[in-house]
């Protein structure tokens, strides 16, 4: 079966393979911004309704429900400010789904802040945006004065009494802050170390106020899903998985990129029709990861029936996380692959929880024992078991991000670390 | 200015007389420029939350005095937002794009994570070596042009393998395109640039 692709219509980012005109005028031309004074003039409360219905679920990677993640949020009380903070902190090996959107569609992140600010009852919201996207960010910060200017963004926005301002908040280079209160220590001025929860932000966020935070694609997916309403977004993907989606295919495929495509469209598909199809051809895959490094691989068998979505993925004991396929073929050297992973989790870790500080540095030091040919096989399970012992016992979720794939790795690909064990030890007598 | 001098000794002796040596000798100044900059960044917080400035204002200082952070750029920066020096270091250790130690006038970042190390990025960090000399990371060209130094995942991967050379991507890559970009920067010659995000405005 075939899911048809989506017309220019449909989709949310019409300009994302960056062909058109990025600025204002250029998604002005693309019906952007239209409308938008009619949503501020209606209540909140009739949009976080809406996005409920819609069953649209974070874009981030964790995929919790926008609309009820939204319903939290307190009604400002005069005291504290509530805050809309957007998470453009990329950096989930194989993810670049946001650079993208910022360098060649800013507006509909913009106008999205705008939208969102206004749901949440935040006059500010701030967009973290990962350190090195500093041309990225440039290009945002002009898509925010260009708004500015035309009357978009600022006080008493096109008279409906709604007032937004959106800053730009660079960060320096740290994958943990975009676990979302890390993020939020980082925006703080402090390290980025992820805090324990409760309290989460929608009660005690940013600078102690209510906080929602996002990702970019789920920011700037709102507008258009209020504009056009459910029926439109529900007619993509599957019951719970709906709407449309940003993928990023990368790794060993003839044709990389960024495609917005229906929830639930099949890896193959994904990879035959908008990829360009796996170098070699597709008997020449080896192995996919389907959602960014925290997401375990799939063998070559499961690639066959997988479909991307949240459900789908899980059911085979991955997950959809930000939707960045990572695509590797019989010339990949998987070990290797998965030794630099953990070699990432290692560098990354804030050092806050033990099990992790110590542990992910471990696994990684196991792994390079065993790609160099220095592992026995008793280490393969002393591996599973370590990764058994991280897995759960931490503040955040970057330990389990961490492992999972590990531990998928050795479900899968057992036979590869057996094979290059006993090579070595063959070659070396 | 003198109430700031004011807070900032008040906040100094929080932390300890050897911090108190330190904060009062930083011999640097912002440019003018930074200093406007700065002024822009302090805006966009609640004014009592200035500390959210400091990876911003840090990030001004590295580019602003050689690439890296010295001491007393820290200083400087402490002394600026009125913080104590411990929690400008502590925020200067954490992050990965805030350099300790000297860097070449161009800090070539290789990512070699998964995606770039699928399309080949041991080729472009060879290429590296080859053209600058350089043996290992965080070692400063002997024509102190250039650093290598291997990243994690910066975000580009559809665009793999690629490089960041101080605020800018270069992606799509091979070893003769890396060779040319460093040879083009090192002549002072305009670069060819397969990314087409210029920057259109200091993003500060």
């Amino acid at each position: 079966m075939t899911t048809p692709k989506l017309s220019i219509d449909d989709k949310v980012f019409k300009n994302l393979d960056g062909s058109g005109d990025w600025g204002i005028k250029g998604y002005e031309k693309r019906g952007g911004y239209k409308g938008l004074k009619k949503l501020l003039k209606t209540d909140p409360s009739v949009h976080i309704d809406q996005l409920k219905g819609s069953a649209l679920r974070g874009r981030g990677g964790a995929g919790f429900p926008t609309g009820l993640k939204w319903s939290f949020m307190p009604k400002p009380d005069g005291i504290k400010p509530n805050y809309l903070v957007c998470n453009a902190d990329e950096g989930e090996p194989g993810t670049c789904k946001d650079r993208d959107i910022l360098r060649y569609d800013p507006h509909t992140l913009v106008e999205g802040m705008i939208v969102g600010c206004h749901c949440l009852g935040a006059k500010v919201g701030y967009i973290y945006v990962r350190g090195e996207y500093y041309d990225e960010s440039s290009r945002l910060n002009q898509a925010i004065e260009e708004a500015r200017k035309a009357g978009y963004l600022g006080k008493d926005i096109q008279g409906t009494g709604v007032d937004v301002e959106i800053y730009v908040h660079l960060g320096a280079g740290a994958y943990i802050c975009g676990e979302e209160t890390a993020l939020l220590e980082s925006l703080e001025g402090k390290k980025g170390q992820p805090r324990v929860k409760p309290p989460f932000p929608a009660g005690y966020g940013l600078y102690g106020c209510p906080t929602t935070i996002n990702n970019v694609e789920t920011i700037a997916q709102v507008p258009p899903i209020l504009k056009k309403g459910n029926d439109w977004w529900c007619q993509f993907g599957r019951e719970n998985n709906h709407g449309t989606k940003i993928f990023s295919v990368s790794g060993a495929v003839n044709l990389p990129g960024n495609f917005e495509a229906p929830m639930s469209i099949s890896l193959k598909e994904l990879i035959d029709e908008y990829a360009g199809g796996v170098i070699g051809g597709w008997d020449n895959l080896q192995a996919v990861i389907p959602g960014g490094s925290s997401t375990p691989m799939l063998s070559a068998a499961n690639c066959n029936t997988a479909v991307m979505d949240f459900d789908g993925l899980r059911d085979l004991g991955t997950g959809l996380g930000t939707a960045a396929v990572i695509v590797m073929n019989k010339d990949t050297d998987l070990l290797r692959v998965m030794a630099r992973i953990s070699h990432f989790y290692k560098h990354e870790s804030c050092g806050q929880c033990t099990p992790c500080r110590e542990g992910v540095g471990w696994v990684s030091r196991l792994m390079d024992r065993l790609i160099a040919g220095e592992g026995t096989l008793e280490e393969l399970d002393q591996m599973y078991d370590v990764t058994k012992k991280i897995e759960g016992k931490t503040i955040c979720a970057f330990a389990d991000g961490a492992m999972w794939p590990v531990q998928g790795t050795l479900k899968h690909f057992r036979h590869l670390f057996e094979e290059r064990i006993k090579e070595n030890m063959k070659a070396n007598g | 200015m003198a109430t700031t001098a004011k807070k900032t000794q008040a906040a100094i002796k929080m932390v300890g007389p050897e911090t108190q040596v330190r904060a009062n000798h930083s011999g640097l100044e912002f440019s003018k420029e930074t200093e406007a900059k700065i002024k822009r960044i302090l805006k966009r917080y609640p004014e009592e939350q200035s500390q959210s400035a400091l990876i911003p204002v840090l990030k001004l200082a590295q580019d602003e005095f050689g690439g890296w952070l010295s001491t007393s750029a820290m200083q400087l920066t402490a002394e600026r937002l009125n913080l104590p020096y411990i929690r400008v270091y502590e925020v200067a250790t954490f992050y990965t794009m805030f350099n300790l130690d000297p860097v070449g006038k161009y800090h070539v970042q290789v990512c070699t994570n998964c995606s770039c190390m699928i399309r080949g990025s041991d080729a472009i960090v060879e290429a590296v070596k080859e053209y600058t000399g350089l043996k290992g990371q965080h070692e400063i060209s002997d024509d102190s042009l250039f650093t290598l130094t291997e990243v994690e995942c910066l975000g580009a991967c559809v665009e793999a393998p690629m490089m960041q050379i101080n605020n800018h991507y270069y992606t799509k890559l091979d070893k003769e395109q890396t060779l040319q970009i460093l040879d083009n920067l090192k002549k002072g010659n305009e670069v060819v640039d397969a990314t087409p995000t210029k920057p259109m405005k200091d993003s500060y």
